[in-house]
């Protein structure tokens, strides 16, 4: 047996070859990695890791539900009770699209040692509802015809205030006062005064009040917080943030219920504050539509964008607030705008600067809204070194004249067209959403975080920090200090709507400054 | 024909070595936005447990196949290996008139850039070269030696 050296170069050509292709892809992705590795290592973004929850230990804690609706209902699966109606159309939902997890994560949630002792539902059907899935052997549960009755039975430690707008604040504080525990929807109030009186309320109460934020439990928001704080985006001096629905139900046309009628509703209870009117379905299921019992967009909506950026930032309430708007494509008899837009004023706040000092300061928080129109805008802060794109997910963007980058920019390091940071929690985890609406939240990190790598609901996490915080002591994320944040800054919005001037606080008071002429409770609640 | 070989070879170890070196490579991206008649099988393969196998094995595949092609030996295993790859490829996003493009480049009727490579492959299994040019010379060669013995 011979080769020729003919033989050798045809036998073994192709090893070279493929030395030459293997280095090459090699070369390249390491010396990808290594940049990328040199630009993380200067960024030194820490992930945020959940922070741990000590456990609730001894008797159940007894809670009460007030207010069975679409939001009372998410509110008690997030505490592990689910209705049996709900738990069959998942099933069905999962039978249908095997990525559908809503029930597989309802099933897999740790328990809450919680007693669902109390439900106080206005409607029959929705008490009745409740009473007949969660009424068992294992949980008593009991119904209130009223929140006082509830309040006052010594039956229950805690209650859930799931109710409209002009509810929240008159229960919350009657609970506070007789030492139970709240856990209340967002806004926290429905106009300026109660917000005064709240606040008095609970720091004053022993017990402890929670405002559903609940995206305050999402880690990338608290990774969000450790970028702006390390100076990664620079000084931010305008921060947009956007909601854009398209879908009656983002427009708030609920369904109405076949038997919906004065008999099984206690109407003049629904009413409360509200201005006397005849028995009304439309605005009994489609409450947010008006002013009366709903905040429009800057109480429903504007609140959710705003705390998610307090939590970030710690910004506080703005100095001032402009906003106009109007009911440009849901003429339909409501009288809160469909279009929105919201100018805060922040003319002291920085975030840090990598520029000569005093060069910058003061921010502009922008909010712009519509329900004619679902095209999706991110929520961006624009830094002076950086773009930060905030959800469920964080990209950042260096900024091509950032002072703090320049260097890397010119070598060609970094490229203000290509993120020099992504956060994505839930990379290996697919999602099934199942609605426009839900697709809006989820998007917004509203609806849940990832802890290594799985969904988690992030109310669940929000009622199990204040079902803690009640039997172990310690902080609650949405306590009392933020929740009036949010109630005022939304409130300030809704003025400035309504008048069509400037509103401003007066941190020194601790109060809105003013206005000759104008009761500012009155203004926000009128009908036009 | 030598040529062919070696291109597409090299073009395969290429991809697989890229995806080998760098560790957050996913083809979860390409699987979840699958469209077409076998979309839930695509979608399948993005479950929890079996989404590292398929990273795992689509980059061990394209490196078996670069390295048969490019060094000339098992050349008609890599040749059916590239196109089962090749095949899936294309019936992730195939180029149907009436099946949404997502997810790819270029424009396409019913033919694209993953289906002429296919059939390129299948002409590399019908018309083997390695005994020409390859590792497979040097053993053809000790074969046809013995056998002459």
């Amino acid at each position: 047996m011979k080769f020729t050296r003919r033989d050798a170069l045809k036998g073994l050509g192709g090893i070279p070859l493929m030395g030459a292709v293997w280095w090459a892809g090699a070369a390249s992705s390491v010396a990808k990695k290594k940049e990328r590795s040199a630009i993380l290592e200067q960024l030194n973004i820490q992930p945020s890791l959940p922070s741990a929850v000590p456990g609730i230990g001894g008797e159940p804690i007894r809670v009460g539900v007030i207010g069975f609706g679409i939001r009372g209902e998410q509110l008690c699966r997030a505490l592990g009770f689910a209705t049996e109606e709900w738990k069959e159309k998942m099933r069905m939902a999962a039978k249908e699209d095997p990525k559908h997890t809503a029930l597989s994560d309802f099933e897999s949630q740790d328990k809450l040692n919680v007693h669902l002792a109390g439900i106080c539902d206005i409607f029959d059907y929705r008490a009745n509802k409740a009473l007949k899935s969660f009424n068992t052997p294992d949980n008593k549960m009991e119904r209130f015809r009223t929140h006082q009755e509830m309040i006052r039975s010594g039956k229950v430690d805690a209650v859930v205030i799931a109710t409209p707008d002009h509810w929240h604040a008159p229960m919350a504080i009657d609970a506070l006062e007789n030492d139970i525990h709240v856990y209340v929807e967002k806004p926290m109030t429905h106009n300026v005064s109660e917000t005064y009186r709240l606040r008095d309320v609970a720091m004053n109460s022993k017990a402890v009040l929670q405002v559903g934020h609940q995206h305050r439990q999402t880690l990338s928001f608290q990774t969000a917080k450790d970028i702006v704080h390390k100076g990664t985006i620079g000084h931010v001096s305008l921060i947009q943030t956007n909601t854009n629905r398209n879908d009656d139900n983002g427009a708030w046309m609920y369904e109405i219920h076949p038997d919906a009628s004065p008999q099984t509703i206690d109407w003049d209870m629904f009413l409360g504050s509200a201005p006397k009117i005849p028995f009304n379905k439309n605005h009994f299921f489609r409450w947010r539509k008006w002013w009366a019992y709903g905040s429009g967009l800057s109480g429903d909506l504007l609140s959710h964008d705003y705390d998610r950026l307090n939590c970030v930032l710690n910004m506080g309430i703005p100095n001032s607030v402009m906003t106009s708007g109007g009911i440009y494509t849901h003429r339909d008899g409501r009288n809160v705008p469909d279009v929105l837009q919201v100018n805060m004023e922040y003319p002291n706040f920085s975030t840090g600067s990598s520029q000569p000092k005093g060069k910058e300061k003061g921010m502009t928080f922008v909010y712009s809204a519509t329900l004619g129109n679902g095209f999706s805008r991110p929520t961006i802060l624009m830094g002076h070194d950086g773009t930060l794109e905030l959800g469920n997910e964080l990209t950042i963007w260096p900024d091509g004249r950032s002072t703090r980058y320049a260097d890397m920019i010119e070598s060609g390091k970094m490229n203000p067209e290509v993120p020099i940071y992504q956060y994505n929690p839930g990379a290996s985890t697919p999602d099934g959403v199942a609605s426009a609406t839900s697709q809006y939240f989820a998007d917004k990190g509203l609806m849940w975080t990832y802890i290594n790598g799985a969904r988690v609901d992030s109310t669940f996490l929000h009622l199990r920090e204040w079902l803690s915080t009640t039997r172990n002591g310690g902080k609650v994320s949405c306590g009392v200090k933020e929740g009036f944040e949010e109630a005022i800054s939304s409130h300030m919005a809704g003025l400035s709507y309504k008048l069509g001037r400037r509103i401003e606080w007066d941190p020194e008071q601790g109060k809105l400054k003013p206005i000759e002429g104008i009761d500012f409770d009155e203004a926000l609640l009128a009908s036009l | 024909m030598v040529l062919l070989r070696l291109f597409i070879g090299w073009h395969f170890l290429y991809e697989g070595i890229i995806k080998l070196y760098n560790p957050d490579w996913t083809s979860f991206g390409y699987l979840a936005s699958a469209q077409g008649p076998f979309r839930s099988f695509f979608i399948w393969m993005t479950g929890d447990s079996i989404m590292g196998m398929a990273d795992w094995g689509n980059k061990i595949a394209l490196v078996f196949v670069g390295l048969t092609l490019l060094l000339g030996i098992f050349e008609k295993w890599g040749a059916i290996v590239a196109a089962l790859l090749l095949a899936l490829y294309y019936l992730a996003h195939p180029s149907f008139p009436w099946v949404a493009q997502v997810n790819v480049e270029g424009s396409y009727w019913f033919v694209n850039k993953n289906l002429i490579e296919l059939v390129a492959c299948l002409v590399v299994y019908q018309i083997p070269t390695s005994h020409y040019f390859g590792l497979q010379r040097l053993f053809h060669k000790k074969e046809t030696l013995s056998h002459a013995n």
